[in-house]
């Protein structure tokens, strides 16, 4: 018998019952575009960390204000620790085999030049040691100095888009725009960093740390708790002191802010951490994506069984006509096998389009980064063959298994 | 007694078991066909017709005797051998007909085709090879209808013309005008008649005697027995519908 024919013969048996048939798919649909999915996020985030890693470097450590249980009972107490530049600064000057520290505290604000103006822009008050930290580069001007530090000085270095953005091709150094309320002279601009993470350098700017609590977050409370800073990087010379460096901070900062290293209410974490942290998110999602695709795949194979069952049932009397002009029992199982096949690649087809319309949505409205990759479509393809014919066969072996005579007579 | 022997049994039984109960439904027949022969089967319900017939068919083993249809020894083999037997040596005829109610008459035609294995035919000439045999049994433009589009007599026309498309040594009908109307039937009749006067083998099943009439040959079953076998004496019967009803 030619495949032909098998498939036309199967086809004929499905499009009877065009409706039944979709329902019968569903569950490998959603099961085939859940692998789909969940490939796509899982290459996608693989994509950015491995982006990060690449942009970043690897020989940062993260020092920032912990989320443990003991932050809570000391805000109850009134009691907590907040990260100073004090800290930053003593970290630097302490601790051997740290090559730079960079204090980061951050805020929104509308940024203005003229009649342009930008909202929500990414204001970074930070340390002179921040581009060699960070890795970015100066396009023109300058960065801020320890000068500027010392004297708050009312100055802002500008990110490459948000200078473009302003001043299109005029040179900013020298002008004057508003940072929020306050007027600020432009003194550099950044060159181009891209995103990385949730990051866009090219966004932000930078303003003196100091100016940044005078004028931004100055509050009497912000000032008795020592004006606290976001996040303190420091990075470290050697790759291989990393651990060492990690212990040494936690030690340094337990002792200055009065309590033990389990207790610290800081964390100290590597970039890849942070990263795996991000990842971990995503990887949760794609677990419970994995469920509800084996879940499906599994269901919908039980929903083709059931159906090939019925049609079986049905379509006995067909069976006996063909087995007594000279169908063999293979020939039936193949006709049954083909059309459960069938169910479920079609099925898969469906699925697929589902899927990589799923990874669009996904990346255009969940904002999460998607690959389709090639590989996930025929793994797809693939496991809906074998849900068809693993489902298709206790089906297709009953008709196969029917006696011609009962088949003749049944009604 | 020329003819070489298409069917040749030899004192076969078929026994069902029904709970603890044996039931025989074949009580060692011993039969010869000659090629070429118009057969008709006889007898009251439960005298192992049905039985018969399933065996001639090859839908069926016997419990015990031999079967040699064409010098093939039916009555061991498997039930693929069986299935490839049925496909190339029986065309059969049911009473009530037995087509696919969503395939149309050419396609119902061909199904005989679809599952044989060996002498591949093109698709240009099956067709061909079906159009002509819808023609051959008085089905002209009905090619793209489907059974449930056509007359009863028009439906057992197609499945006569399905029983043909294979060239079978043997053509076996069970009760073919059971569910007809004299005129149909008596039509149906002359078709089958026809093809045995072309040199067919025909094994036809009937309990009514104006359609064994057309038989050259006559046996009757009793009990899984063969109560009577005779030569059909008043051949040729006139071929009217008057003579009929």
């Amino acid at each position: 018998m030619k495949l032909s024919e098998l498939l036309h013969i199967a086809w004929e048996g499905i499009s009877r019952n065009k409706l039944r048939a979709l329902l019968t798919m569903l569950g490998v649909i959603i099961g085939v575009a859940a692998v789909i999915i969940m490939i796509a996020i899982s290459a996608g985030t693989e994509a950015t960390i491995a982006e990060n890693i690449q942009n970043l470097g690897t020989n940062l450590l993260f020092v920032t204000q912990g989320m443990g249980a003991q932050m809570i009972s000391r805000s109850a107490g009134m009691n907590t620790s907040f990260l100073s530049y004090d800290d930053a600064q003593a970290i630097s000057e302490s601790i051997s085999g740290v090559s730079g520290v960079v204090v980061e505290r951050d805020i929104s604000e509308l940024i203005k030049y003229g009649s342009t103006s930008i909202d929500s822009v990414s204001v970074i008050g930070t340390t002179p040691s921040y581009p060699q930290v960070r890795d970015v580069a100066q396009d023109s001007g300058r960065f801020i100095t320890q000068n500027d530090i010392n004297n708050s000085a009312k100055v802002v270095v500008l990110g490459y888009n948000t200078a473009q953005t302003l001043f299109g091709d005029q040179d900013p150094v020298g002008e004057k725009i508003y940072v929020g309320d306050v007027k600020l002279t432009v003194v550099g601009v950044m060159d181009k960093k891209g995103v990385v993470g949730s990051t866009d350098f090219d966004e932000r700017v930078y303003i003196p740390l100091t100016l940044m609590f005078e004028k931004y977050t100055f509050s009497p409370f912000a000032r008795i708790m020592g004006d606290p800073v976001g996040t303190i990087l420091v990075q470290v010379a050697n790759l291989d002191e990393m651990e060492k460096v990690t212990t040494q901070i936690q030690i340094l900062l337990a002792k200055r802010h009065e309590t033990t290293v389990d207790e610290l209410p800081f964390t100290v974490r590597t970039q890849e951490d942070i990263i795996a942290t991000q990842a971990s998110t995503t990887a949760a999602f794609r677990d419970l994506l994995a469920w509800v695709a084996a879940v499906s795949l599994v269901v919908g194979g039980i929903g083709i069984m059931n159906i090939m069952l019925v049609s079986v049932t049905e379509r006995t009397r067909e069976i006996g006509i063909r087995q007594a002009t000279g169908a063999t029992p293979g020939d039936i199982r193949g006709q049954f096998l083909t059309e459960a096949l069938l169910l479920s690649l079609t099925g898969g087809l469906i699925g697929v389009i589902v899927g990589i319309g799923g990874a669009w949505l996904f990346s255009e409205i969940g904002d999460m980064r998607t690959v389709v990759l090639p590989n996930s479509i025929l793994l797809a393809f693939i496991s809906a063959a074998i849900v068809g014919v693993f489902f298709g066969f206790y089906p297709a072996n009953t008709a196969a298994k029917l006696d011609p005579i009962e088949a003749l007579r049944h009604e | 007694m020329s003819e070489t022997a298409l069917i040749k049994i030899d004192q076969i039984t078929k026994i069902y078991q029904m709970g603890h109960v044996q039931v025989t439904a074949l009580d060692g027949i011993s039969l010869s066909v000659q090629t070429g022969e118009f057969l008709a089967i006889m007898g009251p319900s439960g005298s192992g017709k049905s039985t018969l017939m399933n065996i001639l068919g090859c839908l069926d083993r016997p419990t015990t005797g031999t079967y040699l249809l064409d010098g093939e020894d039916i009555s061991r083999m498997s039930r693929d051998q069986l299935a490839r037997i049925r496909n190339r040596k029986v065309g059969f005829i049911f009473q009530s007909y037995h087509l696919l109610a969503q395939a149309t008459a050419i396609q119902n035609v061909l199904m005989p085709i679809v599952y044989r294995r060996n002498g591949h035919v093109s698709t240009k000439d099956r067709m061909e090879l079906a159009h002509n045999i819808l023609n051959s049994v008085g089905l002209v433009d009905r090619d793209q209808h489907k059974p449930t589009e056509m007359s009863g007599g028009q439906q057992q026309r197609v499945a006569i013309a399905r029983a043909l498309i294979n060239s079978p040594a043997l053509i076996l009908a069970d009760e073919p005008t059971g569910n007809l109307d004299s005129h149909s039937g008596l039509e149906i009749m002359e078709i089958l008649q026809n093809l045995h006067s072309q040199g067919r083998t025909i094994v036809m099943i009937t309990h009514d005697a104006r359609n064994a009439a057309f038989a050259e040959r006559i046996i009757h079953l009793q009990d899984g027995k063969i109560s009577e076998d005779n030569h059909n004496s008043v051949l040729p019967i006139p071929m009217t519908e008057g003579g009929l009803s």
